[in-house]
């Protein structure tokens, strides 16, 4: 019986959860196996970054990916799909406290971008990762969301997909 | 069909005929708000305020939500299911993207157990 406790966590996948925590903040947790230094490392580490943050089910492909991971450092990652112009995502790192903690700004989206905090809490070998964006406004948050679903379809499109990763970096 | 639309307009219409329903409605565009914040915005009674928001709620333009003694308006409730389907997507995506990190994770484990068994030798 015990055993078998002890076993179930390594066939459950991590789930991952999300909810607008405040008329200003969107908020975004999972637990990672493995611990906070090396999820950090992959966070930091622009060769480890490049493997996980555009998941291949976006249909993007990054085409460069700049990464100063220091404070005041600035990263830029252009994206494309298909035959579509490239995009941006700028901005830059506000604080980098190895293992635990990671600030940085999204500047594309000019005055209403938001502020990216990422914290990583180590627990028993495990990592939870807690992501908050905070927007400067309701309004920015508001037009963020409404901006990625006014087609209206529930269906997961790609053009909607890609103005989600727009308001994520 | 067709009549339940023109009856939505025809509530939609109504509810924004008054100045003071508009008026609620800008402001809960920048911030959500109790009927108590909102009548002393805008310098009513709370039966009044009541009323006010009844008509914005009937029309769809206005949801509220009793939490304790307060009753919380914002503004709904198309846009709320839109939100709710928004913040899914957005689940949906860091779900994938977390799913990677974890493969780079567990390759980066391996490779440092491995260099650990040959420090050892």
């Amino acid at each position: 019986m015990n055993a078998r406790t002890a076993s179930e966590p390594t066939t459950m996948k991590n789930r991952t959860t999300s909810e607008r925590k405040s008329a200003r903040e969107l908020v975004v947790t999972r637990t990672i196996n493995g611990p906070a230094r090396i999820v950090f490392e992959a966070w930091t580490k622009p060769e480890l970054f490049k493997q996980w943050w555009v998941p291949k089910s976006l249909g993007l492909t990054l085409l460069s990916c700049d990464m100063d991971v220091r404070p005041g450092g600035k990263y830029k990652l252009v994206f494309k799909h298909g035959a579509s112009e490239p995009m941006a995502f700028y901005g830059r790192y506000t604080e980098v406290t190895p293992p635990s903690r990671l600030v940085w700004t999204n500047e594309e989206g000019g005055e209403d971008g938001s502020v990216t905090t990422v914290t990583f809490e180590e627990q028993g070998g495990k990592t939870l990762v807690v992501l908050t964006e905070l927007y400067p406004s309701k309004k920015a948050l508001d037009a963020a969301i409404a901006s990625g679903s006014t087609s209206g379809d529930m269906n997961e499109t790609f053009e909607q997909l890609e103005e989600l990763v727009g308001t994520l970096k | 069909m067709v009549q339940s639309t023109h009856a939505r307009l025809d509530a939609s219409f109504a509810a924004l005929s008054d100045a003071t329903r508009r008026g609620v409605l800008e402001q809960l565009g920048r911030v959500d708000a109790s009927i108590t914040e909102l009548a002393e915005r805008f310098d009513m009674t709370l039966t009044g305020m009541k009323k006010h928001v009844g008509i914005l709620e009937e029309a769809g333009l206005v949801t509220t939500e009793k939490v304790g003694r307060v009753r919380t308006c914002r503004l709904g409730p198309r846009r709320l299911e839109d939100e709710t389907a928004w913040i899914e997507r957005y689940r949906r995506l860091w779900d994938a993207r977390f799913d990677e990190l974890e493969k780079v994770v567990e390759q980066l484990k391996r490779k440092e157990k491995g260099n650990e068994r040959k420090d050892r030798k």
